[in-house]
């Protein structure tokens, strides 16, 4: 018999828990720590109507025209006018190794058709693979451009700003012309899933056997850490491949999202990120006294990856310095890198520039890791 | 590793050859502030089975560790298997057996797939033979499919144990290996232990157990990180210069309450109907226990200290530097 509810020995519990959670500081500080991340991120990284998008400009007639339709753009907030393309091709590879976001073509010709009433073609091409990123701009677009031409056509040529619109704007959302969002998540869902599942996976496998004394016994036969790490890793490798496998079909078959690129060099650089990942995960089984906190650990990489890389908000409505910790992720070169190749169908040197850092990262953290894992109990 | 012949004499001057399987001098190590291993010298003879005996936090699971190159000494030096403590930690894994005082295979593995990862990890060849021969030695063939998890304390230790001397090691280093453990299993365990001595295996012990220090051919004692006492069980006892006197019959419990405190006394324990009584100077004994011998209806006689009373009588000498 129990006997009738005691609130001593409710008390007691109480006291206790109360005593392991302080003794337990990483648990304590994370408990503080993550609300804080969380206000930070949520509060101040992530602007869902982002503005200074990047832009390549092609202007091919130089004219008062064009001036102002170029200057009310940028005025406007919405575009960053930093690249001058000379032609078409440029273009192309600017879009498709996502260094602008739009590409702006003004045809030769355009001051005179205008000023004949021809309503010429203002050319606009959109990375689309984020509709996201894109739709706030190219809604505010036909207003600007319409505002701008009103402002010069005056005298005997206030008569073209009557409807139509005195010229024909033309956009091109590229990659994605629907602006399917699912074009967009499915892909980097992948980045996500293999965030997720690779760095816990490798923390808790390697506290584990800190956690069960068996680390020890490990450390007493003759087998050096770097065979120990990779030995850990490499099974997770293919865990990550079955996942990417399922993923990869569910967007195809499931979702209808194109697969441009080759799904080859897509396998290649999943080795560099999964190991990343992998190696992450290791350098906190290094740090973390116990399974639990090898789980916040995770939790707390996972929570700025996801945020701040480009997969949940358009990397670019971010302020710089999120920019900057969003550009150390793995996560963030991965998603460009994957869009890129499935829905841009780019090859490898349009994804050299987001391969680099990652395998940058790789190989710091790789570093850390050995130097965390010790060979011997000291 | 080959020298080609007419190239230079290697830089490294080959391990001195000694007899000794370990012989080290003057070991320190210290965590933070803790000086936990304070200066001890062990030298054991190859073949011998060397107990390592001393209170809980004494130092011992600390000393075996620098020993088999886990944890690298503050000071001192010395050879294990002939081998540099410093400097070839990676050699001596290779041919030492280290039994941790806590149970450390994987218990979601199967007793062989334990002992074939670790045939592995030492790039055992003819790894099947070698486990099936260590199953079969220590009783584990019918068992060996079952989780190392789901064993009892006794087969844990020999699966711990089969897996040990898997690699066939010169020196076998066991922490506390039998901590726990039925008596009959023990003895078994034991038995083991002398057999492979027999085969010509260093075995270094540490252990609680009276009866498992009196079964050692030498042994040392170690309290709070210092070396107090070494040499075989009679020689050890012989040289603590501790007289023992045998107290029966009578009221013990006031005896026993009168001489503690006692000066002279260094000792007064129970042992079922008998009462121990122990100090350095047997006449000053003898003059305490008078009153009782005489007046009350006790029988006191002379006897020889057991390793216990001797070891009592260390663990209260030595100074705590925990406290």
């Amino acid at each position: 018999m129990m006997g009738s509810f005691s609130f001593g020995r409710l008390l007691a519990v109480m006291v206790k828990e109360l005593i392991q959670m302080r003794r337990d500081r990483l648990t304590f500080a994370m408990m503080v720590g993550v609300p804080i991340l969380q206000l930070i991120l949520f509060g101040f990284a992530i602007n869902a109507d982002p503005k200074r998008l990047p832009t390549a400009l092609l202007v091919a007639d130089p004219s008062p025209f064009s001036r102002s339709l170029t200057a009310a753009m940028g005025n406007s907030g919405y575009f960053d006018l930093r690249h001058s393309a000379t032609d078409p091709t440029e273009i192309d590879r600017l879009l498709a190794t996502g260094r602008v976001q739009f590409a702006i073509t003004i045809p030769v010709g355009f001051s005179r058709d205008l000023q004949r009433g021809e309503r010429p073609t203002m050319l606009v091409e959109a990375d689309a693979t984020d509709p996201a990123a894109t739709s706030n701009a190219l809604a505010a677009l036909a207003v600007i451009a319409r505002q701008a031409l009103n402002a010069d056509l005056v005298g005997p040529l206030a008569g073209l700003r009557a409807d139509p619109d005195p010229i024909d704007l033309r956009i091109h959302r590229r990659y994605n012309p629907d602006g399917i969002t699912q074009y967009n998540v499915v892909p980097g869902l992948m980045g996500v899933v293999l965030s997720m599942t690779m760095v816990m996976m490798t923390a808790l496998a390697v506290t584990r056997e800190r956690e069960r004394g068996t680390m020890e016994n490990l450390l007493a036969m003759p087998v050096r850490p770097f065979e120990v790490m990779l030995g850990k890793i490499v099974p997770f490798i293919g865990v990550g491949y079955i996942q990417v496998v399922l993923i990869v079909a569910a967007a195809r078959l499931l979702f209808g999202v194109p697969i441009v690129g080759s799904l080859w060099l897509l396998s290649a650089v999943l080795v560099v990120f999964i190991a990343a990942n992998l190696a992450v995960g290791f350098t906190f089984s290094t740090l973390a006294k116990n399974q639990l906190q090898a789980m916040q650990m995770s939790f707390f990489f996972f929570l700025p990856s996801v945020l701040l890389s480009g997969f949940m908000f358009p990397f670019r409505g971010m302020p710089g310095w999120a920019q900057t910790v969003g550009e150390v992720l793995p996560l963030t070169h991965f998603l460009r890198i994957v869009r890129g190749i499935l829905l841009k169908g780019n090859g490898l040197a349009e994804i050299a520039g987001e391969l680099v850092p990652l395998v940058a990262f790789l190989a710091v953290v790789t570093a850390l890791a050995l130097k965390r894992y010790r060979q011997t109990l000291d | 590793m080959t020298v080609p012949s007419g190239s230079a004499a290697p830089t490294i001057a080959p391990p001195a050859i000694t007899p000794a399987a370990i012989d080290v001098r003057g070991l320190v190590k210290r965590f933070g502030d803790k000086l936990v291993v304070n200066n001890v010298s062990i030298r054991v003879d190859t073949g011998a089975i060397y107990g390592f005996l001393g209170p809980n936090g004494s130092g011992k699971t600390t000393t075996i560790r620098l020993l088999c190159g886990l944890l690298t000494p503050d000071a001192g030096e010395g050879t294990c298997l002939g081998l540099n403590i410093r400097t070839h930690s990676a050699l001596i894994k290779r041919q030492v057996g280290y039994m941790t005082q806590k149970f450390s295979f994987w218990e979601d593995l199967s007793i062989a797939e334990n002992l074939d990862f670790v045939a592995r990890m030492y790039g055992l060849t003819q790894r099947r033979r070698r486990v099936d021969d260590a199953l079969e030695r220590l009783g584990l063939a019918n068992r060996r499919r079952q989780l190392a998890g789901e064993l009892s304390g006794g087969w844990k230790q020999r699966l711990a144990l089969a897996a040990c001397i898997l690699h066939e090691p010169k020196l076998l280093l066991l922490d506390e290996p039998t901590a726990g453990v039925d008596p009959k299993a023990r003895r078994e365990f034991w038995d083991e232990i002398h057999r492979l001595a027999a085969d010509g295996l260093t075995v270094l012990v540490s252990t609680h157990y009276m009866d498992e220090a009196e079964r050692c051919h030498e042994i040392a004692y170690i309290a709070y990180g210092t070396l107090m006492t070494h040499g075989p069980v009679e020689r050890v006892i012989a040289g603590s210069g501790l007289h023992t006197r045998i107290v029966s019959g009578g009221d013990l419990a006031r005896v026993e309450a009168a001489l503690a405190g006692h000066a002279g006394v260094e000792m007064v324990a129970v042992f079922g109907s008998r009462l121990h009584v122990s100090g350095l100077d047997g006449a000053v004994l003898d003059a305490a226990l008078a009153p009782w011998a005489d007046g009350g209806n006790c029988r006191v006689t002379a006897a020889d200290p057991t390793l216990e009373d001797v070891f009592i009588h260390l663990m209260n000498r030595s100074t705590d530097n925990f406290q």
